[in-house]
């Protein structure tokens, strides 16, 4: 450590260690349920993780919850962005995690394909 | 990089763990690996959170779940439930009395609502052991602001501002001491950190040394740059094992960050430091006494002056600190001595941590702006007095400090307005006591600590409290006589003006405060031979009263067969016999026995 900037960097770098206990204004949700489970839940959490991970993406929480009522389309995976309405995917496999996270997350464009459900207020 | 979608932060403070949080641990280690989310979810030992009473306490993230009292039996239900599927184990929540639903969120407890957390902020919230989670949160900023921005001068001024006042018990002007040392004329300097914590029941520093260690070492290193010291030393009691694996732990990772060490962020300021363990000795918290046992020598006193800031250790400049004066000054310096002085009341500034113990529901660890009242400090935060009993005083100041009967309940606390009423702000402890205490036998409680921890090198204390305790156990065993308590007070003027340094300076007042403030409790003793709280073992005896139905079932758990009665007739209890166990009635169905 030779000069503050390089302290500050550091900081940059290793905040990412604690964001999980921030509060981040984006947020994805995958439905873990029993019904979830049994058709993969588990896998598709995996690849969100790792998505996220090989991506460097900062300032997402990652959560679980439990059965959303649509049982028949599980896998189900929600996504929420700042200012926006919760969408929900339907049938989502460890597959699709690349393009939802790619087009919808980063770029702010739903899948429209996958869509199953969008909550609104 | 793994992304880890839930933290689970597991409390490893002293308290904590030994309420078997390192277990819980174990168990959701197993479980997380048994089912393959040990990649997913991270498990981070933290310090001490403040809710003791609670503990052991977990907090998961990212929901901010707060979990008490969580036993390792409680894992697999966290695991399945919360972990896995999302649900909030419930029944692992804290209620307030009387509540049916739980409180999630730790941030809407009473405990935590009334607090201003600075020194303790991260204390609960990161893993002490990992310097890099201290620097997420702007951690060693204050230390470069310093160095790269500020003169020495201008720090001191900065702290001079903030009012911050030793939190070690004296409440002296931190900033003016600094300046003191400054001034002092000479190339070598040392900071001392004074982590010995002698009070019993004090764990103030204790905490804050396990949870958030470089806290201490940036208040150390900032004020070595301001007084132009290159050493630092910490003096921390043997009887804290995890607070100096921390701390040691702590210096390297700053080391090997260049954080501690030479030419600290390239400005030429070279700062070390060391860790000196105590030996079990009260007396060196004493400053003097703590310098000689750096050097090698007994822990004894000296006479002063000349003053540390003059001639300390090794006859050096030395400016010598509390744990806690020390971690308030990063943020003075990050956010400024007016924010600081803007907390608190105006002589007394900024925040106090405070252990609360003793006869209160939630004992543990607080942080609160000065000029609360002790009220709140009790009922809001420490949620009242145990069992519904009523409240009789609180001891404040540990074995230098005084008590506070009910009537004070609302002043104000602060350094000047404590003194004014017969006690003192100390380093923080309060044992609140209930109906059930004796005053008589807590201010015996206290001089005996002090007794014993006497160094001996002065008469005044050595001679003094040594006869003044004799006649504390004479009252307490009904052996007091008329002109005892007048004997007490010449005794404690005598002891406070003459002795050599604080301890003995400060041992009378416990029994100056006790008997301001519950003089009649003294008389009753003295007069009587009768303890008006049924506390001195010497003083009560156990009665069977006519509400007995002649059971017998007090007679089968007294362990020395000192009751005797026909079966459904009125026993008695043989005074000689009895040991005042209470079992006896503790065992009555019928609340026949009395005590008194």
């Amino acid at each position: 450590m030779k000069t503050i900037e390089d302290l500050k960097r550091l900081r940059q770098q290793v905040q990412s260690q604690t964001r999980v206990r921030q509060e981040c204004s984006k947020q994805i949700i995958v439905g873990m349920g029993t019904c979830g489970i049994a058709v993969g839940a588990r896998d598709v959490m995996s690849a969100i993780l790792d998505e996220i991970s090989k991506r460097k993406l900062e300032d997402i929480t990652v959560r679980q919850t439990g059965c959303m009522g649509m049982c028949e389309k599980e896998v189900l995976v929600d996504i929420v962005l700042p200012g926006e309405p919760r969408i929900t995917y339907g049938r989502v496999t460890a597959a699709d995690i690349p393009k939802i996270i790619a087009q919808h997350v980063i770029n702010g464009q739903p899948v429209k394909e996958m869509v199953v459900g969008k909550f609104t207020e | 990089m793994e992304h880890y979608r839930a933290h689970v932060l597991i409390c490893a403070g002293t308290g904590c763990i030994s309420s078997g949080s390192k277990k819980v641990e174990a168990a959701l280690r197993a479980q997380l690996a048994q089912k393959g989310l040990d990649k997913e979810i991270k498990i981070v030992e933290t310090g001490c959170h403040g809710f003791c009473e609670m503990g052991p306490l977990v907090i998961i993230y990212p929901e901010g779940v707060f979990y008490v009292r969580v036993q390792e039996t409680d894992v697999i239900d966290i695991v399945e439930e919360h972990l896995y599927k999302g649900r909030i184990v419930k029944r692992l929540l804290f209620k307030e009395e009387g509540a049916l639903e739980g409180i999630p969120s730790y941030k809407d407890i009473d405990f935590y609502k009334k607090q201003k957390r600075i020194v303790l902020a991260n204390c609960g919230h990161l893993d002490p052991e990992e310097i890099n989670e201290y620097i997420a949160t702007g951690g060693y900023e204050a230390l470069g602001k310093a160095l790269t921005t500020m003169k020495p001068d201008e720090v001191i001024d900065e702290v001079k501002k903030s009012g911050l006042r030793g939190r070690g018990g004296g409440g002296f002007p931190s900033g003016v001491k600094w300046g003191f040392t400054r001034k002092t004329p000479g190339a070598k300097k040392y900071v001392i950190c004074n982590a010995d914590e002698g009070d019993p029941g004090a764990f103030m520093d204790r905490s804050v040394l396990e949870g958030d260690p470089h806290r201490v070492l940036e208040g150390m290193a900032i004020c070595g740059y301001a007084i132009g010291a290159d050493e630092g030393y910490l003096y921390v009691r043997a009887e804290y094992p995890l607070a100096i694996k921390r701390l040691r732990i702590a210096i390297k990772q700053a080391e090997d960050l260049g954080l501690i060490g030479d030419n600290i962020f390239d400005t030429g300021f070279n700062f070390h430091l060391k860790i000196k363990e105590g030996a079990g000795a009260f007396v060196c918290g004493e400053e003097t006494a703590l310098m000689a046992s750096i050097e090698g020598q007994r822990g004894v006193p000296r006479s002063r002056p000349p003053f540390p800031a003059t001639s300390g250790l090794w006859g050096k400049p030395t400016n010598i600190n509390n744990v806690e004066t020390f971690a308030n000054v990063p943020q003075i310096i990050t956010q400024g001595a007016d924010w600081y002085a803007s907390i608190g009341t105006e002589h007394s500034t900024g925040t106090k941590v405070f252990a609360l113990t003793g006869r209160i529901n939630h004992t543990g660890l607080a942080e609160v702006p000065m000029g609360i009242t002790m009220r709140e400090i009790i009922y809001d935060i420490g949620g009242g007095i145990q069992g519904g009993k009523k409240f009789k005083a609180v001891q404040i100041g540990g074995p230098s400090g005084g008590c506070l009967p009910e009537e004070l309940l609302d002043m104000s606390v602060d350094y000047d307005s404590l003194i004014k009423v017969g006690a003192m702000m100390g380093s923080g402890g309060l044992v609140v006591m209930d109906e059930t205490t004796c005053m008589v036998d807590i201010s015996k409680f206290f001089l005996s600590f002090t007794q014993a921890e006497s160094c001996g090198k002065c008469t005044p204390c050595r001679e003094g409290t040594k006869r003044m305790l004799e006649i504390l156990t004479r009252i307490t065993e009904g052996q007091g006589k008329e002109g005892d308590i007048e004997l007490l007070e010449i005794l404690a003027k005598n002891i406070k003006q003459t002795a050599l340094c604080g301890l003995g300076q400060t041992a009378p007042n416990p029994v100056l405060s006790t008997l301001r403030y519950f003089r009649d409790e003294y008389v009753a003793h003295i007069r009587e031979k009768r303890c008006p709280a049924g506390a001195c073992t010497g003083l009560t005896q156990y009665k069977i009263t006519e509400v007995c139905k002649g059971c017998g079932l007090c007679v089968k758990v007294c362990p020395v067969v000192a009751i005797c009665g026909e079966k459904k007739a009125v026993h008695s209890i043989d005074q000689d016999k009895c040991i005042k166990c209470g079992a006896c009635m503790a065992k009555c169905p019928f609340k026949a026995i009395t005590k008194g």
